[in-house]
């Protein structure tokens, strides 16, 4: 069955974002709730949801267009609507009985094998499932989805015997392949794997904390980072996620989990918890929780709760060594004999405890948990490969000295570790004390098995370049967020000649977070303030060499972004003969907010791009124009769709929605570009010189005035429009691809010897942020 | 020996706001036809003595270049030998239409003009696609290329209007506006469109009747960081068109045409760009002056609402009785695209003085780059 039609009911922040991404994916999905009583507009809930939607930060839409594909519609007068939807999602609340009346209008109006789901986080398969009748049965399971459906990456997967394994395999591929997710088969188990485990996780940190004596600010100082969970730590993910939510799902787990279960065992009440709900705290949606920005006096000072008294005061740094020891090192954390130490250790002992205690019994496969953490709790590393990191049989001896019960998983493990690579491939723990090979789906190709199993052709301190068969290689950058460094050049323009000499084709690609954050500006602001401008000329010459070479290889070269692609990153993108991007990038020409303007090239292809677009009106300006709008505001797309809507991605190129199918498609857009193969023709563009400037220096006088622009504002602004109209040109004349090189470099190396420009890349390198000034 | 002009007609469509208005997918050439077809079959002209249609345009390319004024001929189905032209004088486009068609008409060029006017502010932008201001003069003179907001910031500091008179303005603009719609007073002179997606617009889309100084109050300053002047109390981005019927006055009473008013005196003039708002005073006072009359001579003022500050600094100078302007409303409540204002304020004035009375009316506005433009009007009895 192929899922060409979705419906979802219930347009709660669930079934919303799960329509949202639905619609993402380019497919149509009805999205239906009750009818208000007495309302006047009797599809209020839906189209509600969909207002809410197209407001949301993070913004559940790929681009705002896609709202058009959720149709608004009501549980009474549109059931009709169900017969021609091939998927049926319920995420109505969180109670049998009113599922159950769902799933009986659904009954009558639905087609003949339609696949239906709840998205259900709570209550097991076999409830849902009470009363109804087989047939049924065989097309119905559980799609749980992550909030937010379109950023978070797992969706857990129950079904059960009695279900039509087409019906699950139908949802799962289009959850995959269109939306995707990473999708996990989970037994029929309270909570499934990762609330399941995520709960325990939770509760043994807040009752550690209490223990032992640990401040919500050390808590999550030893508990993020360190520990590979993000910044926010525990407490402050429970005021993200919602400090009244604790109590529901604690409530769902006491009342399915069995008595011996460690979560039953461990539970405690927690009146702080209890007091801080009534009386509206929380979290960041209420007044505050176990964080909270105190505005009195006009001020925003960042407080925490006393664990103890429940009376907030200024939040202060964790003075632990043992977060600082355990940075790098989880088995220096786990041993630290301080309280963080401690800390860290009971609540690592204690998940890992758990999780081997619970295979097979929620999922078939350690690799199965481990994805789960990482994926829907955004975790770094789940319990089994923390296990590892710490060393299973120190950890089993530590649990054992302490007189507490090993798990039968971890003590089969023994000295070995859950993972291990043979013959380059990753193989992995079972249950029955086997390892296997871990298998990719078909589809999915990784640079990581690829690193496993072979060496680079070449590589140096920045770059690698891998042969990932079929005679395309890859391109992988590795330097801190992927700055782009002169090595990294330097190897791209040795792996340009070695493709040309002995391989079809290449793509650009690696698997860190972010694709390119651009070039390497602590370099920059170095050579800057020792004053050796030649150098740095020639980085910028250098830099514009590779693009071009790129551009005009005799092969195919495909970039393959997910995450940040800015700067020099975008400009790579932008002279690749083919983009196949992950839906999830962010890619623009941001270099204004550090002072100066895109100089590998980056204004020349903004302007062919933009210059191409037949839908703008005629004329020499609104090519220009629009390129000096992304440019001088540094504009970046919020995802692959938004960027093609920028032009950075071109019609042809292509989106990939899951993040593990990436680099397969890229190499498949590179194999397809092959036959044939034809380099680019240069471009001469015509451009309107200084009557153009004038026009773009006028609207910049505007925002001026205005105060949107500040006055080095103005000056980089100058700049990228003296670049964007061609420099001294005439429309009569033409401009050559290398002289917009040139116009690049002379004015980027101007706005490099201002003094506001290196104080905005100053600020950037110790703030992050960008420098008003 | 002096040739009688009349104002015979005066047609407009609904206006409304550019992009998110009605009428945005409208082309300003039908839009234009539209209001042009409507006049021509209600006056009761004979199409065949129709000499030419002016048509006025701020914004004369993309689908309102080409001469739209030919086209606008075709497409309001007007006899093939009817001529088409257009004229650009910015805001002022559609009354130098009418003063065109006057002065044709004074040197015995036939006897009845179209004088129109169309501006869809959403389908061309303010500036046209291609602007290339001359930088050697914006670097010489920058004030000659001030936007039009700066200069309304520039008058509100020189007359010394502050925000909240102007906002007081504005508010009286639209429950002016307001009022006459409801009293049916746009009812004559709004010719319903019918959009592509055939929707039928018969209204103005831009009259707020409950806006008050304190939801002004929450706005921004539009154009300066620390300014006075906001959306608010800016005439908005509109789509609209207009358009009048010109022609002697011995060809009306021949014709039994209805006629609105006498074309009595006309006066442009320039004055620095950067308080081009300031254009209707020297021009109000050069026409009054050729008419022989004084403001206080002068019944019913048109005054076009280019920003709130202009017209209250106009007001003001001119010494005129508020009660006297913009009886039905102006353009920051109407709206103002910007090449149909001039036929819509002169066509309105000569209306209004019919239909309330009186002897004289003028009819003026502000144009960028720093122009005045006027049309005295007498009552035609």
């Amino acid at each position: 069955m192929d899922i060409k039609k979705v419906a979802v009911i219930g347009s709660g922040v669930m079934g919303s974002g799960i329509a949202a991404q639905v619609a993402n994916a380019g497919v149509p999905v009805v999205l239906m709730d009750i009818v208000p009583e007495g309302a006047e507009n009797r599809n209020a809930l839906a189209e509600g949801a969909i207002a809410r939607l197209l407001k949301q930060d993070p913004a559940p839409f790929m681009h705002k267009r896609n709202a058009r594909l959720i149709e608004p519609a009501n549980l009474e007068d549109d059931l009709e609507k169900l017969g021609d939807c091939d998927w049926i999602v319920e995420a109505v609340l969180e109670d049998s009985v009113v599922k159950n009346t769902v799933y009986n209008k659904i009954i009558l109006y639905k087609k003949p094998g339609a696949a239906v789901t709840s998205n259900t986080s709570t209550i097991p398969l076999v409830r849902l499932l009470d009363g109804m009748d087989e047939d049924f049965a065989a097309n119905f399971f559980i799609t749980h989805f992550f909030n937010p459906p379109r950023y978070m990456r797992l969706l857990e997967i129950v079904s059960d015997a009695r279900t039509d394994p087409a019906a699950v395999e139908a949802v799962r591929r289009f959850c995959d392949v269109r939306l995707g997710k990473t999708v996990i088969a989970c037994n029929d188990t309270p909570g499934f794997i990762a609330n399941r485990i995520g709960g325990y996780w939770i509760q043994s940190a807040i009752n550690g904390a209490l223990d032992i004596g640990l401040t919500v600010e050390e808590a999550d100082a030893v508990g993020g980072r360190p520990m590979g969970v993000p910044k926010t730590g525990i407490f402050g993910l429970m005021d993200l996620v919602g400090i009244d939510l604790m109590p529901q799902v604690a409530a769902s787990m006491m009342a399915s989990l069995p008595p011996d279960d460690p979560y039953v065992r461990d539970f405690r009440e927690h009146d702080l918890v209890r007091r801080m709900i009534e009386t509206g705290y929380t979290g960041r949606k209420g007044k505050g929780g176990f964080y909270r920005l105190n505005r009195e006096g006009g001020g925003r000072v960042k407080e925490s709760i006393s664990l103890e008294s429940g009376d907030y005061a200024p939040s202060r740094r964790s003075e632990l060594e043992s977060a600082r020891a355990g940075a790098k090192d989880l088995r220096a954390l786990a041993e630290h004999p301080d309280r963080g130490g401690q800390w860290a250790w009971r609540v690592l002992s204690n998940v890992i405890g758990y999780s081997a205690a619970l295979v097979p019994e929620i999922a078939d496969s350690v690799a199965d948990v481990d994805a789960a953490m990482r994926l829907g709790y955004a975790w770094k590393r789940g319990p089994f490969e923390l296990a590892d990191r710490l060393g299973p049989a120190y950890v089993a001896g530590r649990l054992r000295a302490e007189g507490r019960g090993v798990p039968a998983l971890l003590d089969r493990v023994g000295d070995g570790s859950f993972y291990r690579v043979e013959d380059g491939s990753l193989q992995v723990f079972g249950a029955d004390g086997a390892y296997r090979q871990v298998e990719r789906p078909e589809g999915v190709l990784l640079l990581e098995d690829i690193k496993r199993a072979s060496e680079p052709i070449a590589r140096n301190g920045s770059a690698s370049l891998w042969d990932i068969g079929d005679g395309v290689v890859c391109f992988e950058v590795h330097t801190r967020m992927n700055a782009l460094d002169p090595d990294v050049v330097t190897l791209f323009q040795k792996s340009l000649k070695l493709v040309e000499k002995e391989y079809r084709a290449l793509v650009l690609y690696n698997e860190g977070a972010n694709f390119s954050v651009g070039a390497n500006l602590g370099l920059a602001l170095f050579a800057a303030n020792v004053g050796v401008w030649p150098m740095i000329e020639s980085m910028l010459e250098n830099g514009q060499k590779a693009m071009k070479a790129m551009k005009y290889a005799a092969f195919p070269v495909v970039a393959a972004p997910s995450g940040m692609a800015l700067g020099g990153g975008c400009e790579l993108l932008l002279h690749a003969a083919a983009v196949q991007a992950h839906a999830e990038t962010y890619a623009g020409l941001v270099e204004a907010g550090v002072g100066v303007l895109p100089g590998w090239g980056g204004c020349k292809e903004m302007l062919v791009r933009h210059t191409r677009d037949e839908t703008r009106p005629n004329g020499p300006l609104p090519p220009v124009a629009r390129s000096f709008e992304y440019i001088s505001t540094a504009a970046v797309a919020k995802s692959a769709q938004e960027a093609r809507a920028m032009h950075i991605l071109r019609e042809g190129d292509g989106i990939t929605m899951n993040r593990d199918r990436l680099l397969y498609d890229a190499k498949q857009k590179a194999l397809s570009l092959l036959e044939g193969y034809e380099k680019p023709e240069p471009v001469d563009l015509n451009l309107p010189g200084p009557n153009g400037r004038a026009a773009l220096d006028l609207a910049v006088e505007g925002f001026a005035l205005q105060g949107v622009a500040l006055p080095h504002d103005r000056i980089v602004a100058g700049e990228i429009a003296a670049v964007l109209t061609g420099g001294a040109t005439d429309v009569t004349e033409t401009v050559s691809e290398d002289r917009l090189f040139a116009l690049e470099r002379e004015s980027f190396m101007k706005l490099l010897k201002t003094e506001p420009t290196l104080a905005r890349i100053e600020h950037m390198l110790d703030t992050g942020k960008p420098l008003r000034n | 020996m002096e040739t009688r002009i009349v104002i015979a007609g005066y047609k407009r469509s609904p206006f409304h706001f550019a992009t998110k208005g009605a009428l945005a997918k409208i082309r300003p050439d039908e839009l234009a036809a539209a209001a042009i077809r409507a006049l021509v079959g209600e006056s009761g002209v004979d199409p065949a003595d129709i000499e030419d249609v002016i048509l006025g345009n701020a914004m004369p390319e993309g689908e309102q270049g080409m001469n739209m004024g030919r086209y606008a001929v075709f497409l309001a189905g007007l006899p093939v030998a009817t001529a088409g032209t257009t004229v650009n004088k910015w805001c002022g486009s559609s009354m130098q239409a009418i003063h065109n068609a006057a002065g044709m008409l004074s040197l015995g060029a036939g006897e009845a003009y179209v004088a129109a006017g169309v501006e869809s502010m959403t389908r061309v932008p303010m500036g046209g696609f291609n602007p290339a201001p001359n930088p050697g003069l914006m670097a010489r003179w920058p004030e000659t290329y001030h936007s039009m907001g700066q200069t309304a910031e520039t008058v509100a500091e020189r007359y010394q209007v502050t925000r909240e008179r102007q906002q007081e303005f504005a508010v009286a603009s639209h429950r002016k506006a307001a009022q006459a719609r409801a009293d049916g007073r746009f009812a004559d002179e709004i010719v319903p469109v019918e959009t592509p997606d055939k929707d039928t617009v018969s209204e103005d889309g831009g009259i707020r009747p409950d806006t008050s100084v304190e939801a002004l109050d929450g706005l921004k300053p539009a154009f300066l960081k620390d300014g006075t002047v906001t959306a608010g109390t800016s005439s908005p981005l509109t789509d609209g068109a207009s358009a009048t019927l010109i022609c002697t006055e011995d060809y009306a009473d021949r014709n039994g045409l209805a006629k609105l008013a006498r074309i009595r005196a006309i006066a442009t003039t320039g004055l620095e760009p950067e308080i081009m708002g300031m254009g209707p005073v020297e021009a109000t006072r050069k026409a009054l002056d050729r008419a022989g009359l004084n403001t206080a001579d002068i019944d019913v003022f048109e005054l076009n609402e280019a920003f709130a500050s202009q017209a209250l600094a106009c007001i003001h100078e001119l010494g005129l009785d508020p009660e006297r302007v913009n009886r039905d409303g102006g353009a920051i409540a109407i709206g103002h695209p910007l090449g149909a204002s001039g036929a819509r304020i002169t066509g309105k004035a000569a209306s209004v003085l019919k239909r309330d009375g009186g002897r004289f009316a003028v009819a003026a506005m502000c144009i960028g780059g720093g122009q005045g433009i006027a049309t005295v009007l007498e009552a035609a009895g």
